[in-house]
């Protein structure tokens, strides 16, 4: 018991490694805005053709979907890095000096790939929640199916995905450790690396897990009060 | 096309739902409406009535007929159906103001979007037809902020606005506060003295008999009776809308 507790509080490591968990936590953060941010019109573009009368287009973004959401986040990783990314030369630029763009850019582009498959639901539910009403009222005045999504529909539909949105953003937070198998320096290639380094076994983890819980609890509660405010416009 | 001088023509239309195409809303109704007739539609919830109005403007798709309005069959689908509401102004039971668009907004979203209407225009207009209904103080209010009442008097202009040839209006004083009634019939009834041609699907009683060029019943997806107010309801014919008035009056 005694040495468990030992290796829980061996903070010994922090004076020496804490830049890596600093740096670590900014990659996680950027990776993290970034891919939710990329993911958000390709997105948009799968959920209106998922519910668009094309059975073609529909059938098309369903099959995106579900092919993103059956296969681990990882294993799409691999895929676009060694995929597509092995023919593509990238400049070996260092984004703040520690986040190798090389490495960055394929992580990004995997994540927002699958998010995109997640936040196209995310929307389609949006628009699913904008009352018929709407819909038949801005038709009736003679708009086009296009107008009346761009006008009236998507301007309300947004009040109901900003929440579910800002989800994503801490789901893929958690997420985007996937990215330190590239070798991108996230916060859990520093933890690793960290206790590669120190041969301190659990600590470094304890830290990261703590770092991670200090981003997305105050996230979350804060998406909640966003949520709560959102709803209580909510009237026709 | 248009030698009968009716503004609308419906023309044997079904209109059949559900699954197997099973459920049928309207069994072969005919009707025409001339230009600056009010026609009233009532009957029991369930009828078809809404259904029927509904189709006027293809928000129903008839199954099975054709609606020709100013002469073109705007049931076929190779017509630009867009084009047709403009034309066609529509008033609902539950409002459906856009929530996010102030009140003028609301008014002056279509003519600017759809006529391509310059936007100083569009305002001009929007606040003469709000002082007709009196709520020219509340052109930069929110919906939420108005009561059912203004709510509808809004909707009422927001359909004005694209300078209609005709009016549906789907049971537009169903969901206000009986006080609030009076107040939205009232701008009807000034919107029929002007000659505007319309369509009321409604169960107030009062207002049909006042204002309607015609009443028409509807029971099961079927027109039973269609006639002037004042025959209508003192020498009801068929035995649906004897028991019917006998009810509701």
């Amino acid at each position: 018991m005694s040495v468990l507790w030992k290796n829980m509080t061996n903070f010994s490591f922090l004076p020496k490694y804490l830049s890596y968990f600093k740096n670590g936590t900014i990659c996680t953060l950027v990776i993290a805005v970034l891919s939710v941010f990329a993911a958000v019109l390709p997105a948009l573009m799968l959920a209106l053709m998922r519910l668009s009368k094309n059975k073609v287009l529909k059938n098309l973004s369903g099959a995106y979907i579900a092919l993103f959401r059956s296969t681990p986040v990882l294993v799409q990783l691999y895929i676009v890095y060694f995929g597509p990314f092995a023919v593509i030369n990238l400049p070996s630029y260092k984004l703040f000096g520690f986040i190798d763009v090389s490495m960055l850019i394929p992580g990004i582009v995997a994540l927002a790939l699958n998010s995109s498959a997640y936040v196209a639901e995310i929307i389609r539910g949006g628009i699913l929640a904008v009352d018929q009403g709407q819909t038949e009222a801005a038709r009736s005045l003679g708009l086009t199916q296009a107008q009346t999504m761009r006008y009236v529909v998507l301007p309300q539909a947004v009040k109901n995905i900003i929440p579910t949105l800002a989800n994503e953003l801490v789901t893929m937070v958690k997420e985007s450790s996937v990215i330190g198998y590239l070798g991108c320096q996230d916060l859990m290639w520093g933890t690793r690396t960290t206790v590669g380094a120190t041969f301190i076994p659990l600590a470094p983890y304890i830290f990261a897990a703590a770092i991670y819980f200090a981003i997305n609890y105050p996230a979350g509660k804060a998406i909640e009060c966003l949520e709560r405010r959102m709803r209580r416009g909510d009237v026709r | 096309m248009a030698t009968s001088g009716n503004l609308i023509e419906v023309r044997h239309v079904t209109k059949r739902f559900g699954k197997n195409k099973n459920i049928v809303a309207l069994n072969d109704c005919s009707l025409s409406i001339k230009k600056g007739e009010v026609v009233v539609i009532v009957g029991p919830s369930g009828s078809g009535k809404s259904t029927m109005l509904r189709t006027l403007n293809l928000l129903e798709i008839p199954t099975e007929g054709e609606v020709v309005f100013e002469g073109v069959n705007i049931a076929d689908k190779n017509v630009d159906i867009n084009k047709h509401r403009q034309k066609m102004g529509m008033v609902f039971q539950h409002f459906n103001l856009f929530p996010h668009m102030t009140v003028m907004q609301n008014l002056t979203l279509a003519p600017v979007k759809v006529k391509g209407m310059d936007e100083k225009a569009a305002e001009e207009m929007g606040l003469r037809l709000l002082d007709k209904v009196g709520l020219k103080d509340r052109a930069s209010a929110y919906p939420i902020q108005l009561s059912g009442g203004q709510k509808q008097r809004i909707a009422i202009v927001r359909a004005l606005c694209m300078e209609p040839d005709v009016m549906l209006f789907d049971e537009p004083t169903s969901a206000l506060d009986p006080e609030m009634v009076g107040e939205v019939l009232e701008v009807m009834r000034d919107l029929a003295k002007e000659g505007m041609t319309m369509v009321v699907v409604t169960h107030e009683m009062g207002f049909a008999r006042e204002v309607g060029s015609r009443v028409i019943f509807m029971d099961a997806g079927k027109i039973l009776e269609d006639k002037a107010p004042s025959d209508f309801f003192s020498n009801p014919e068929n035995p649906r809308l004897k028991e019917f008035l006998s009810k509701v009056l």
